[in-house]
């Protein structure tokens, strides 16, 4: 980048991006016996890039959230005419909220719970760097940038995984990194065939939905074909997502939660910031493509979870299910579903987050996560159990909690999907009875995702003890755990009640963005 | 002035505050000041909302009699309808208005919305005022230029024709706020307080209260006192912010909310898993209609112009004839799935029967009085749909007045074949349930709603009176444990036989006259139309009512005790309110006396009192007909509830003189058998459709997982290792070396690989990436060529 750009220095963004990994590197000089020491630094350096989001987040001018705010525009890798391009608006602020909320109360939980085989130095200095991949994908207005950010939460995902992981951990991190190397190089490629073929030579986001128009409709295709895969792992959409339950089960709970609250977020984010406003008439032929896979997910999901015995599994797969949801409102390609898509990876994000949470929590009582072997833990840690209750119903989108508003809207959104005329290549259905049929699955699916996360509930917390821990005294939540969780709970319950706090943010960016998208 | 109608959100708001104490501090009153501390606090907060309801009852009446004229109406007709229209034409939807509605200000708000700086520029807008504020936020040009419609439109609205019989149009009271905004349009979450809705208020703060002093005996020393008052609290809570949604998006809120609060009850005892499975059913067939519900919302929002969810706004549409109406239909029919469920009818009823394993005052209060009837609420509330949707005015059957009758028949019949009291009262609330259904099904709005009203009292009643006798029988709801208990429990006796002939519907008992009312209804009808079969089935519950209701009586308290120990009457907490419910059971009839039986022909007076304050004139049908009293219909269904009651008791009385047909007979066994089976419902639901499609399809999804999907990334994996080895052997180089490697890694060796990368070797990761970034480069090279 060109340090002698005051523009960069004097960004608020560039110093919320980069003090997570300032942060790193100074917990590299301190040895590692220090675990204090470390914990410290880690939650400090985590409070201050908050600090600084925060500090972005209300300088915002809200009233025009369309706009993207706060933008940084200098050269990086001239070579490529890739610049260092940043800038927030409606769609990346509830990101950029949620990263720095998860971040520092991931560290607050690491504080007594740093998984076998320990080395809280290590896996705290992954976190910042992972803080530092996130927040830098959400803000990036670059193709490359984003590329790189988007890279950069790879590798300590995998080393998260791989050394601090369960027992299946080789497998599960080998199959997490292949899996999105693979669709980054899918990635890559479409993002340099954009660079080429719109002739532009720009990789800026800003300016190729504009200019991308000039590619054919048969290279829109392709290259939109790259990203479907790419970001389409990530999220991760049918049939593509077989990483993520053996990616989320062998991750340590840390890991699980990030995985599940932001890194899956970056593919969704990924359709609705790149790839539906760079090519919105591509995006339209893909629409039913991405509509079917997306309640193929859902009802596959879901049926996945009915047949799991292992209780973070199961939360695994329902992600599988939850993220059918954001992909159906995605691809109706309207303002109601995008709104719905951006409300439900946040409340996805906070939700399973949560669950991961108490999957950990509950592991380390009991040792086990096997549903038989479970049972009554609202006898023995009854705040533990109500906060699985809270968490299940949320999940099941209970109204009233932030689940039902990524949920229901998205259902609604289905009923009206942009291109209703479009004759789809499924047997020549038409855009609007193909979506009709979308709406009642997927209305359908809410019933399959109560079926699993009560069972959940019902064999974990309801009943009584097994015998093999009946007399186990097994301890309610404690103080870090109740830190980290209750503002995600606060935030569960504020949501539902009030979920302007985000569609009032996402709907200026969104609404002038989808009439482009569907205007062209 | 309606200064307490606009703030009805502090009921729900005080329960709400009610149930967050009791969460927060229960635990620890309860261990320093005893149960009767934490009870406090939700009976306090359910006395409170109890008299406020009396006073807002009071102000509505007030309002019906005094009704606001001229621009008051205008303003609170604008506050009912909310943004909606302005907003749907934003959307370029054609949408229905009454003609006289400011046609110009519309038109200016399109145009204005979208190009905000020519705004000033067109004159068609009429009522300037308001423009001027709108064109510079989006979102708040809706509700801007809907004040501005209003200041536009007083003459006009008020000059609308006053609706049928006299009665003077009264509009609701609505107040609302913003919820969230979603392309520019404005959704509300808001309050509405009309008869219906001033109804329930009433209804169910007076039952929650009843309930909350009766639960002090009846869950005295409780393992979960605390979680049991707290849910108590959510409940009501819940419970009023639904009767008070005036949008279908808050009520679908509402509903669910209520079903948790069920859910968790249902599970109170959760130790067991008979009551948490009771639960899950509960909850699972709720959500099975709420897929309706939704679907139903969802087909309503878009059909009525995608533009507001109000249900005034949606009822006016529906009303309008101008809509699609196989939309409507469609519309109807899915929220009527939701009623379904909900509301017990045929056939996602099997869940109320098992909700009986909670708590018994939770079963009068949730499973007889308020939640379960919270369906039939939405009917009545949403009837302008349902009347447009189904044709009620013009048809003589269709879908919701037949499965009303059909499952007033099938509850009916169950009920005679329980041995277990509290499951006669559930199988008997399904019927009347299924009598509600049916009465709003062929347009007796006001029957349907008053057999609700009169329903949750003698209902709650019963079932208050089954805890109180299971409370005295050692917990057993059995009734071949029970028998004589008249001389060991008089008030409890007493109140039950009151509440047993109110149910059955004997002069002058309150269940006399509103059963009365839906028969009229059904043999009325609509325009010329009788609604004949729901009639004839109406008649047949009527009998059958009377006949199980006389054999749980008789089983319960009369003839010799068959339990152990002695029984004795409950303590005055149980048995005052048990009074009082009987009380209301004598009496509440008498508030839609029908007044021409004694003379007088008009509505003057003392008759129809609770038509005149409850049916709505505001976004209801106008051609709807109110059914007259019929003296042969009055006289036929008291006959067949006399010979009911009379049979089902002196069937016992004479000592069961068919006892053992079952045995003798095989036909009879046959339908014993496939009773007590309750007609296969849950064997199909659950070995049917759970055991034999959903489990198996979903093992086999993650079959599909496993082994289909994994084996083709496995199988990938392994073949570029096997690829790569043999590219090693013969093509030895270093750069390749390192990429398959990366690419190989899933084999079995890939562990050691692993192992080693983590342990330090970073080059090869290096190369790993090198290798990527050569494909890369290629690619690079390849589309440079491509579009060269």
């Amino acid at each position: 980048m060109d340090f002698t750009s005051g523009q960069f220095w004097t960004s608020p963004i560039t110093y919320m991006v980069f003090v997570p990994v300032v942060g790193a590197l100074v917990m590299l000089l301190v040895p590692k016996a220090n675990e204090t020491a470390h914990k410290v630094l880690a939650l400090v350096t985590s409070l201050v890039t908050a600090a600084i989001g925060i500090s972005i987040l209300t300088a915002f001018n809200y009233d025009s959230a369309g706009e993207l705010q706060g933008v940084v525009d200098t050269d990086w890798i001239p070579f490529i005419n890739a610049n260092w391009i940043v800038g927030v608006d409606g769609i990346s602020l509830p990101m950029i909220a949620l990263t720095l909320l998860i971040v520092p109360l991931c560290v607050v939980y690491s504080w007594d719970h740093i998984p076998s085989p320990g080395n809280a130095k290590a896996f705290l200095i992954l976190i910042l760097v992972l803080d530092t991949g996130m927040l830098g994908s959400f803000v990036a207005q670059d193709l490359i940038l984003f590329f790189v950010f988007f890279e950069v939460v790879l590798l300590p995902m995998y080393f998260m995984i791989g050394v601090w992981g369960g027992e299946n951990r080789q497998y599960a991190s080998i199959k997490f990194f292949l899996y999105t190397l693979f669709g980054s190089a899918l990635m890559i490629v479409a993002f340099i065939s954009l660079y080429f073929l719109s002739g532009a030579e720009t990789f800026s986001m800003i300016e190729l939905p504009g200019l991308a128009q000039s590619i054919t409709h048969g290279w829109q295709l392709v290259i939109f074909g790259g990203m479907l895969i790419g970001f389409g792992i990530k999220v991760p959409m049918f049939p593509v997502h077989t990483w993520l339950p053996d990616a989320h089960t062998q991750a340590p709970t840390v890991g699980s939660v990030i995985l599940a609250a932001v890194l899956l977020k970056l593919g969704t984010y990924g359709f609705i910031r790149i790839a539906i406003p760079i090519l919105p008439e591509a995006a339209r032929s893909y629409q039913w493509l991405i509509g079917l896979l997306a309640v193929i997910g859902i009802i596959y999901g879901a049926l996945c979870c009915l047949a799991q015995t292992d209780m973070k599994r199961l939360i695994a797969f329902s992600s599988v299910a939850h993220m059918g949801y954001v992909m159906l409102a995605i691809a109706t390609l309207t303002t109601f579903g995008i709104n719905a898509a951006i409300f439900g990876m946040v409340a996805h994000g906070l939700i399973t987050g949560m669950l991961f949470f108490v999957a950990g929590s509950t592991k380390e009582r009991y040792h086990t996560l096997e549903i038989k072997r479970l049972g009554g833990l609202l006898k023995q840690a009854p705040r533990m159990g109500w906060i699985l209750g809270l968490a299940t119903m949320a999940s099941l989108g209970l109204p009233g909690l932030a689940g039902f508003w990524g949920e229901f809207p998205a259902i609604l959104s289905a009923y009206d999907p942009t291109n209703a005329d479009y004759s789809t290549g499924f047997f020549g259905v038409s855009n609007l009875v193909l979506f009709r049929v979308f709406m009642v699955v997927a209305a359908i699916g809410t019933v399959f995702a109560a079926g699993y996360l009560l069972f959940l509930f019902q064999r974990v917390a309801f009943g009584v003890p097994s015998e093999e821990f009946e007399h186990e005294p097994i301890p309610d939540v404690n103080r870090f755990e109740w830190i980290a969780w209750v503002p995600m709970l606060v935030l569960i319950v504020v949501l539902g009640v009030y979920p302007n706090l985000i569609f009032s943010v996402t709907d200026s960016t969104v609404a002038p963005m989808m009439q482009l998208a569907a205007g062209g | 002035m309606p200064y307490l109608l606009d703030k009805v959100w502090i009921l729900p708001a005080i329960m709400a505050g009610s149930f967050l104490l009791i969460l927060f501090f229960g635990k620890k009153l309860l261990a320093r000041f005893g149960e009767k501390a934490t009870a406090s606090i939700g009976i306090a907060s359910i006395a409170v909302c109890f008299i406020l309801s009396l006073f807002i009852a009071g102000q509505w009446i007030q309002r019906v009699n005094h009704p606001p004229t001229g621009a008051d109406m205008a303003a609170a007709e604008e506050a009912c309808l909310g943004p909606s229209e302005v907003a749907a034409e934003e959307m370029g939807v054609e949408v229905y208005a009454p003609a006289e509605h400011g046609e110009a200000s519309h038109g200016a708000e399109t145009e204005g919305d979208h190009s905000t700086e020519a705004d000033d520029g067109h004159g068609t807008s009429e009522p300037a005022d308001g423009e001027a504020t709108t064109s510079d936020e989006h979102g708040a040009a809706p509700m801007a230029t809907g004040e501005s419609a209003a200041a536009a439109t007083p003459t006009a609205a008020a000059a609308e024709p006053a609706a049928e019989e006299g009665h003077e149009e009264v509009i609701p009271v609505c107040a609302s706020m913003t919820w969230f905004e979603s392309d520019h349009i404005d959704f509300e979450v808001g309050t509405v307080l009309d008869g219906l809705s001033a109804m329930m208020l009433f209804t169910v703060t007076m039952i929650s209260l009843l309930v909350h002093l009766y639960s002090l005996e009846y869950l005295h020393k409780d393992v979960r006192f605390t979680h049991y008052y707290a849910f108590l609290s959510l409940f009501s809570a819940s419970m009023l912010f639904y009767v008070l949604s005036s949008n279908t998006l808050q009520m679908l809120v509402g509903w669910e909310l209520v079903g948790v609060c069920s859910f968790g009850l249902i599970g109170h005892w959760w130790e067991q898993r008979a009551n948490t499975d009771a639960a899950l059913k509960a909850f699972l067939t709720n959500r099975v209609g709420d897929t309706g519900l939704i679907i139903g919302v969802v087909v309503l929002f878009f059909a009525t112009g995608a533009a507001s969810f109000n249900v005034f706004f949606q009822n006016q549409q529906a009303l309008s004839g101008e809509l699609n109406t196989t939309l409507l239909l469609i519309a109807a029919l899915a929220l009527f799935w939701g009623v379904t469920s909900k509301s017990g009818q045929f056939p996602l009823h099997t869940w109320l029967p098992d909700a009986m394993a909670g708590p018994t005052p939770v079963s009068a209060l949730i499973h007889a009085a308020t939640m379960v009837v919270a369906g039939v609420y939405l009917i009545a509330r949403m009837y302008g749909v349902f009347w447009g949707g189904l044709e009620i005015g013009d048809s003589s059957i269709h879908y919701v007045a037949f499965i009303g009758g059909f499952t007033t028949i099938i509850g009916g019949i169950l009920a005679f074949v329980q041995q277990d009291l509290k499951k006669v009262l559930a199988y008997s609330t399904i019927s009347q349930l299924g009598y509600m259904v049916m009465a709003l099904g062929v347009g007796a709005w006001t029957a349907g709603v008053f057999h609700l009203f009169t329903h949750a009292f003698f209902k709650a009643c019963l079932f208050l009176g089954a805890g109180s006798v299971s409370h005295a029988c050692h917990h057993t709801f059995d009734m071949r444990e029970m028998g004589g208990l008249r001389k060991y429990m008089p008030s409890t006796h007493k109140t039950f036989l009151i509440a047993t002939i109110a149910l059955a519907g004997i002069f002058p008992f309150a269940g006399f006259w509103s059963k009365d009312e839906i028969l009229a209804g059904a043999a009325n009808g609509q325009g010329d139309k009788a609604y004949t079969l729901m009639l004839v089935m109406g008649l047949i519950t009527a009998f059958m009512t009377a006949a199980y209701m006389g054999r749980a009586y008789y089983k319960t308290f009369r003839g010799e005790y068959r339990g152990h120990g002695t029984p004795h009457e409950s303590p005055k907490i149980i048995t005052i309110p048990l009074w009082i419910l009987a009380v209301f059971a004598t009496v509440i009839g008498l508030v839609n006396f029908p007044g021409h039986i004694i003379g007088a022909v008009d509505d003057a007076g003392l008759a129809h009192r609770f038509e005149h304050y409850v049916q709505p004139t505001f976004a209801f049908p106008t051609d709807l007909e109110v059914a007259p009293f019929m003296y042969w219909l009055a006289g036929l269904s008291l006959v067949l509830a006399g010979f009911g009651l009379a049979i089902g008791i002196g069937y016992f009385a004479k000592g069961e003189p068919l006892k053992g047909m079952t045995e003798r007979n095989p036909l009879a066994r046959i339908g014993y058998v496939f009773l007590e089976k309750k007609y296969y419902l849950d064997a199909l639901y659950e070995s049917g459709i759970r055991d034999t499609v959903v489990m198996p399809l979903a093992r086999a999804a993650y079959w599909f997982n496993m082994k289909v999907l994994d084996g083709i990334v496995n199988g990938l994996g392994v073949a570029a290792r096997k690829f790569g080895t043999v590219l090693y052997r013969y093509v030895d180089q270093g750069v390749v070396d390192g990429a398959v490697n990366g690419t190989g890694l899933v084999s079995e060796e890939s562990g050691q690989f692993l192992r080693r990368l983590q342990t330090g070797k970073v080059q090869q990761y290096g190369a790993l990436l090198f290798g990527a970034a050569v494909i890369l480069a290629a690619i690079f090279v390849l589309t440079n060529a491509i579009n060269a």
